[in-house]
């Protein structure tokens, strides 16, 4: 059942590295994760990587497998051949902090960026009245782990350092969307969405669904009906003449 | 004197899990300048693995429920050891901290009538869980984490900083508390990405680190549980009460072993699922205990009315407090009934349709289809018991969350006394909220009463910073992976889910040899993002709590909640009147019996005489 895996392993720091050579013991049912650990326990016990609950449900242990943005965790031994090379990179967009680990806080001063919930003022805790069929459509972002892996992949930041300042990324015009749609949020989204977190600068290519590992349909459920309701607005004729005659401010 | 970086706060709340980000949220709302300090990144804490729900009794789905019957649940759940100030509290107050996050932002599933829907769980009465399918945890940190962030955006408007009045330092360990004087002045730690150290200066510290699973091998626990507030709160001069109190969950996985102990939630038999050994027999019905003979069904056929008719039927048995259940499955297993890989069986797909257990258990069907290649809509899961919960921690004031050192509070996991010997399904999640606020109110109001506040002496920084480094100093010593494997393999086997004196005198005696061996460890590589250092401070942590749990567990002869003794299989009503209390003597554990506060009479009166009589002593019944 167990076999000498060979893997390649980045490490270094902000400085610089390379890929290193190990050659490992893999068992039966185990992940990529399991053998960085047996890495950490027997060949390089310094070896920094992220992660915590080993379940694929908080997100922390995200990386680049053969070049592929997954987390470690949930990529499972048994998808290589035992004669495979395995390389394990740090996700790209960030910056290194030290071997697998990368300075995530990009993602942070997104979320801040975004207006929070904002509810009706006449509310009371206990008041609140939803229909199932109605918040379905906000709780499916919500199963987001905040991986960051669509951020990760997103070409419009991926290697374009210059785009991260206008760009919230994936995840976080998902949460635009999400409150967007929830349905007792009283907060237009919409301007700021295009205006303040560049949306027009997703060209719906898809890559951040498919890195998705909690298979959230980034793109079609949040980002173009975000698109759509911008578009409403921004370019119906009929909407902007609308605007011009009888201006809201 | 070693440079560190100074900070000074009002509040300092150590862990962001639930416990934490509601405390923090309410220290802050008082005027608190406060800051929370966690080992991994924000929103990442231990509380996103919580699936199956938040207990409240709002009633949404039953309208019989209500804060006295959860109350009841909650003590029968705990063996009636539980602190009932703390249940009371609980149980009146988890609805209110529900609405609240609503407010917040947060969206449970619903209603027909567009209420927050409530699901059924082990031992309570009436459907009580808030859930957002099996993924509440995930929803209850990310709402928090987003009111965070709310507050710092209020502070940005206000003040033109995010970070004015609610800091946090993500990444960040503490290593020791700092006392002056008998009272609380400070915390001393490191970041994990550069090793820096930190000083906090700051009269107030609330201790929400959660649990200590990491001392045992099976666990569906994360690498950050390793009793950090626990032994800092001992090392501070606090005392530990009901150490010897520990949660196995029933199902955790068994299969393939590299997921070994991750949970399987509790909701698939709330909703449905059922337990089955190899000869393919429904054996709860063989192990409902005595004390619960009048609610749980003896037969299939009640106990699958139960589900649609909850007022004529009794419960079915798999329903039963998870200390019972993990019990079950364990006996079932030694006596040979066990499944393929050491478990039993959990079966849901032969009792909902596809579709539904893909709607109801979503986390579920991932988690068994992407790591063990199982469908649980077509076949049954295999589980067994996994460390899962402390109901063990600080002594603290059920008020105010205060422990006995002045400036030193603890919510959520790390307290002790709310669950009594064993915790009910959803009562965490709900408790991590009604003490995580009270916490962040006690704190505040401490600090605002202060006239003067304590400083940090040069001495206790360079103490702190010495013992952080001592793991750099020594050469060729022991291995910390190796040293960690050998004491979860200890615990394990030792004090584990049954007990016996012989095996926890030999629990001790090698937890001895490994402090010993624990002095010269040694690391290599430098200070930056070193998970080797990390796990060698972490091993101090875990070995004091487990030396904790063994010696309480040595000394309560009896078998009660999550602590199960071969030698001592009977629950005894005197021993239900004492708690066993840790305290640190220099480097020894010290563990003495204290005497309960008894159940206040308008408490006890919620319940039959005849139950009582199950728990108490003819004494306290007179």
């Amino acid at each position: 059942m167990s076999y000498q895996g060979k893997f390649r392993v980045w490490r270094g720091d902000d400085t610089g590295g390379a890929l290193e050579d190990f050659t490992v013991e893999v068992n039966e049912g185990e992940v990529v994760l399991d053998i960085i650990h047996r890495l950490q326990a027997t060949q390089a016990p310094d070896l920094a990587v992220r992660w915590n609950c080993k379940a694929g449900k908080c997100g922390s242990c995200s990386a680049e497998i053969n070049g592929k943005p997954r987390l470690l965790c949930m990529t499972r031994m048994s998808t290589f051949t035992e004669d495979e090379v395995i390389t394990v990179t740090p996700m790209r967009t960030f910056p290194v902090i030290r071997d697998l680990v990368t300075d995530v806080s990009f993602n942070y001063t997104k979320a801040r960026e975004i207006p929070s919930f904002t509810p009706p003022k006449d509310l009371a805790p206990g008041e609140y009245r939803m229909q199932q069929v109605d918040v379905e459509r906000s709780q499916e972002f919500r199963k987001c782990i905040e991986c960051f892996l669509c951020q990760n992949t997103c070409h419009v930041i991926r290697d374009h350092e210059e785009n991260k300042e206008a760009f919230a990324g994936p995840r976080f015009l998902m949460r635009v969307a999400e409150l967007e749609m929830h349905p007792l949020d009283t907060a237009d989204r919409v301007d700021s969405a295009q205006e303040s977190h560049g949306l027009g600068l997703c060209n719906i290519t898809k890559c951040c669904s498919e890195v998705c590992p909690e298979h959230i349909h980034i793109t079609d459920n949040a980002l173009i009906p975000m698109k759509e309701r911008v578009a409403d607005r921004k370019y119906d004729p009929i909407v902007w003449l609308g605007n011009k005659l009888f201006r809201r401010s | 004197m070693p440079e560190v970086e100074r900070h000074s706060f009002d509040v300092l709340v150590i862990g962001a899990g639930g416990a934490g980000l509601r405390a923090a949220i309410e220290a802050r709302e008082h005027g608190m300048r406060t800051a929370v300090l966690c080992k991994s990144l924000f929103g990442k804490a231990h509380t996103v693995m919580a699936e199956g729900g938040i207990a409240a009794a709002m009633g949404n789905v039953n309208s019989s429920d209500s804060w006295q019957v959860h109350f009841r649940d909650t003590m029968r759940g705990g063996k009636f050891l539980n602190n009932w100030r703390m249940a009371e509290l609980h149980a009146q107050e988890a609805p209110q901290r529900v609405w609240e996050l609503e407010t917040y932002g947060a969206l449970f599933d619903r209603t027909k009538d567009g209420k927050i829907s409530q699901r059924n769980f082990g031992g309570h009465e009436y459907p009580r869980l808030a859930h957002v399918g099996d993924r509440t945890g995930l929803e209850l940190i990310r709402t928090l984490q987003q009111k965070i962030v709310s507050l710092q955006q209020e502070d940005f408007a206000e003040f033109g900083h995010y970070e004015e009045r609610l800091r946090v330092f993500q990444e960040f360990t503490v290593t020791d508390l700092v006392v002056e004087e008998g009272r609380i002045a400070g915390a001393f730690g490191y970041w994990r990405e550069s090793g820096r150290f930190v000083l906090f200066e700051a009269p107030a510290v609330i201790l929400a680190t959660g649990g200590i699973g990491k001392s045992f091998k099976v666990t569906s626990n994360s690498w950050e549980y390793t009793g950090d507030g626990h032994a800092l709160a001992l090392r501070a001069g606090a005392k530990l009460i009901n150490m010897e109190f520990i949660q196995f969950h029933p199902t955790g996985m068994v299969w393939p072993p590299s997921v070994k102990g991750i949970l399987v939630t509790e909701s698939v038999r709330g909703d449905g699922g059922v337990l089955r050994n190899t000869e393919n027999k429904r054996f709860m019905f063989d192990y409902i205990p005595e004390v619960f003979k009048d609610k749980y069904a003896d037969n299939e056929e009640e106990a699958d009315r139960w589900y649609t008719d909850q007022a004529n039927n009794r419960r079915p048995p798999e329903l039963l407090p998870r200390d019972e259940v993990a019990r079950a499955i364990n006996s079932e297993v030694k006596a040979g009934r066990g499944s393929p890989h050491g478990g039993v069986f959990l079966d849901v797909s032969t009792r909902l349709p596809a579709e539904e257990i893909r709607r109801r258990l979503p986390s579920m069907h991932h988690q068994f289809k992407e790591l063990a290649d199982v469908d649980i809509t077509a076949q049954p899961m295999e589980v067994g018991p996994t460390c899962h919960y402390v109901m063990g921690g600080v002594e603290v004031d059920p008020d105010t969350a205060a422990s006995s050192v002045n400036g030193l509070f603890a919510c959520g996991e790390v307290s002790g006394g709310m669950h009594g010997s064993n915790r009910l399904g959803g009562n965490s999640l709900s408790d991590l909220l009604v003490f995580g606020r009270r916490a962040g109110e006690g704190a505040a109001s401490y600090v605002r009463g202060l006239s003067e506040r304590p400083s940090v002496s040069d001495e206790a920084v360079a103490r702190a910073s010495e013992t952080a480094l001592a793991p750099f100093q020594a050469e060729g010593g022991e291995n910390p992976y190796t040293l960690h494997m050998e004491l979860q393999q200890s615990m394990n086997d030792l004090v584990g889910i049954i007990r016996r004196e012989s095996e926890m005198q030999e629990a001790l005696e090698r937890l001895e040899k490994l402090k010993e061996r624990a002095q010269s460890l040694s690391v290599e590589g430098h200070r930056q993002f070193n998970p080797g250092w990390h796990l060698a401070l972490d091993l101090r942590n875990m070995l004091l709590v487990s030396e904790c749990v063994a010696r309480a567990a040595l000394l309560r002869t009896e078998s009660r909640g999550g602590h199960t003794r071969d030698d001592a299989p009977a629950m005894s009503a005197d021993w239900r009147r004492k708690l066993l209390v840790c305290s640190l003597d220099g480097t020894r554990v010290n563990v003495e019996e204290q005497a309960q506060i008894p159940i206040r009479k308008d408490l006890l009166d919620l319940f039959d005489r005849a139950e009582l009589e199950k728990y108490l002593t003819p004494e306290e019944l007179s």
